[in-house]
């Protein structure tokens, strides 16, 4: 019986130590894809770009941009009369200052509004009517001075307040820093991968050797739809939680949508890197092609803002298309039958990005 | 395998390859022979690189034709490239890896050879296997390239100045390492510009420069056949009393009288009478000598007497 044991045990280790006892980690594409995991997994500055910096981001911007209940508007006044009457108006802040101090606050925006006793009493407001605040403040503070001085409106109105998910600022920043947080990481990941490789002549070691050079490629591939699944968890997790964003869509066209795009980017990374030999060059390449799509595909703000002659250009970008079609999903339900023209773009860029890096690409 | 080839493992015939504005490879011819560690020297930019990427299947040649083990590249590249084992100049391997990780990495591309684990131990590493392999010395580097050379139990080695930048006490340890492949009989083609390395691991060395062999035979032969046995180099005379270079010429048994630095180079044949001779030559010139010492002749001596020039001067 005991020696049954032991030899059990010894079976047991012999198979451990036989190189055939794990044949699928010895496959050259799982291994290369388990490279692709630990190069990036141990540069903890690709982990922060990746991961925490779009969710500071989202924060920050979520933050600063939040839909603050009823603002509250500062005014300057100069007499006390008008400080009464106006203090009657609760979404004005009133400060009493001295004509000096009033007109600095004033300049230096400080105070949305100055008020102050005209000629024979009447009341004059300075603000800069380029500014909505002014404008606002305005408004509220004739209304306020109107009423305290007796008038009455001749339309009774009351006020119904709804303040809706997914029409706020926050609801409209995820799904663009989702978009712009794809590009990124696809580019970034496969450009400077591939050219350090080059750079270092690993890439040509590494033809040097049987391995099947598609195989290279395609493990940057697989780890880029594992990883896509972390980013877009986190980003997309990240605003259901703390924001409350919405995704009204199917989750199945939102990772269809995230795949196609990451895998259009991903050929575009391989084009920008299929020659560049230094990292000074392929970073510059990388950051041309990238920064007017930072500008311009809506991460922000609207792309609309630009002229019209320049939306068939903005509409035909990759980050645009991108975007666009994840606002579609999450916001407004879309389906993808929806958004066929956004995935026919992506679809179009993967296409002839990855058929000019296949015709471009050196391996030294 | 076809068995006309079955004697030589490398066959090169008439290589050229030129890039814009130099011919790196001029008409070259090689054979190496099953079972032995062929040398490739030459001075940077003499072709060496060049020819062995070719051999490699990484360059491709202007004309020429290149069989390595009864195969060509153009039409058997898959079995080519499972039975050869390569190791580039200058190759960085990923700096976050281990040492494992980047032996199992090369070793999943190989349909045969050893586990991981027992290539690293080949080379000396196991100490080293879960180091990143930016945390290695230069000649762990060296020795972890030569195990990815390795891994997939190759019949054919090649390495490219597989000790150049290297310490002595890592150089060694390399060719220790090179020696034992070469005990098992297979093939190796090695390139250097060190000399010392070539005598002490080549069964054979070509010599080349500006792309053209200039010299085949085994290290033995070729210092015999070029340059005298011996060396003898010595310091002598001062601004007073010059030493008067031709007259030494004359002494019996000197071949070539070469200075170099202040110093003079004397090739012999025999140093027991040589040495004497010059002695007396030197006392009745009235020449203080200042320093005198003896060497065999090494390769770096024939390729000094084939081109005029020091292997590393460039």
């Amino acid at each position: 019986m005991s020696n049954n044991t032991i030899s059990d045990v010894r079976a047991g280790v012999a198979e451990k130590k036989s190189p055939r006892a794990n044949s699928l980690a010895d496959h050259a594409l799982v291994q290369l894809t388990l490279v692709r995991f630990r190069e990036f997994i141990r540069e903890p500055e690709a982990l922060f770009w990746v991961f925490v910096f779009p969710v500071l981001l989202a924060a920050g911007l979520g933050i600063a941009f939040r839909n603050r209940p009823a603002e509250v508007l500062r005014i300057a006044v100069v007499t006390p009369e008008l400080a009464r009457s106006l203090r009657q108006e609760k979404l004005l802040d009133v400060q009493q200052l001295d004509s000096e101090a009033a007109q600095e606050a004033l300049r230096t925006g400080k105070v949305a509004l100055l008020a102050a006793p005209g000629s024979s009493g009447t009341v004059e407001y300075r603000y800069d009517d380029t500014n909505p605040e002014g404008r606002a403040a305005r408004l509220l503070a004739d209304r306020a001075i109107q009423k305290a001085a007796g008038r009455v409106d001749p339309v009774a109105t009351t006020d119904e307040l709804m303040r809706e998910t997914g029409s706020r600022y926050i609801d409209f920043l995820i799904p663009g820093l989702l978009g712009m947080n794809l590009m990124g990481s696809a580019i970034w990941s496969m450009g400077f991968a591939i050219v350090d490789a080059r750079r270092k002549k690993l890439l040509k070691r590494l033809v040097a050797s049987p391995m099947p050079r598609p195989y290279y490629l395609l493990s940057f591939l697989l780890s880029r739809i594992l990883m896509l699944v972390v980013e877009v968890g986190v980003l997309v997790g990240f605003g259901a939680l703390l924001f409350h964003v919405p995704v009204r869509g199917s989750l199945l066209d939102l990772g269809v949508v995230c795949l196609l795009a990451s895998l259009s980017f991903s050929a575009l990374g391989l084009l920008l890197a299929s020659r560049a030999r230094t990292i000074e060059a392929a970073s510059g390449l990388m950051n041309v092609v990238m920064m007017p799509m930072w500008i311009a595909s809506g991460v922000f703000f609207s792309s609309q803002k630009f002229p019209d002659m320049m939306q068939p250009f903005i509409k035909a970008l990759p980050l645009t298309a991108v975007i666009d079609a994840l606002r579609a999903n999450m916001l407004q339900g879309s389906n993808l039958a929806q958004m066929a023209s956004q995935v026919g773009i992506i679809i179009f860029w993967l296409a002839i990005c990855f058929a000019l890096a296949l015709k471009l690409f050196r391996w030294r | 395998m076809p068995e006309i080839a079955s004697k030589s493992a490398l066959r090169v015939r008439q290589l050229r390859k030129a890039y814009k504005d130099v011919v790196a490879v001029d008409g070259l011819d090689l054979e190496v022979q099953a079972g032995e560690c062929f040398g490739l020297l030459g001075p940077n930019g003499a072709g060496k690189t060049t020819t062995v990427e070719i051999c490699e299947g990484l360059t491709q040649p202007d004309s020429g034709e290149v069989e390595a083990l009864g195969l060509r590249w153009n039409s058997d590249a898959a079995q080519l490239r499972q039975r050869l084992g390569i190791q580039l100049q200058d190759t960085q391997l990923s700096e976050k890896l281990t040492v494992y990780e980047t032996v199992r990495l090369f070793r999943s591309f190989f349909r045969q050879g050893a586990g991981a684990s027992e290539i690293i131990a080949r080379v000396q590493l196991e100490e080293k296997q879960n180091s990143r392999v930016g945390d290695l010395s230069g000649g762990q580097k060296q020795r972890l390239a030569l195990a990815c050379a390795l891994v997939g139990d190759p019949d054919f080695l090649f390495l490219d100045e597989p000790t150049t930048g290297l310490d002595p006490q890592a150089r060694r340890q390399l060719w220790e390492l090179i020696e034992e492949f070469k005990e098992s009989g297979r093939t190796i083609l090695l390139t250097t510009h060190y000399m010392d390395e070539a005598e002490r691991l080549c069964d054979r060395v070509a010599i080349m420069d500006h792309g053209k062999e200039i010299a085949l035979g085994t290290p033995r032969e070729l210092i015999s056949a070029t340059c005298a046995e011996q060396m003898v180099e010595f310091t002598a005379g001062s601004v007073s009393h010059a030493l008067d270079v031709p007259a030494l010429r004359r002494i019996e048994g000197v071949r070539e009288v070469r200075t170099e630095n202040g110093a003079v180079l004397l090739q012999v044949t025999e140093l027991h009478t040589s040495v004497p001779a010059l002695l007396a030559e030197l006392t009745r010139q009235n020449v203080p000598l200042t320093e005198l010492r003896t060497h065999s002749a090494t390769l770096e001596d024939v390729f000094v007497t084939l081109t005029g020039r020091h292997l590393r001067d460039e």
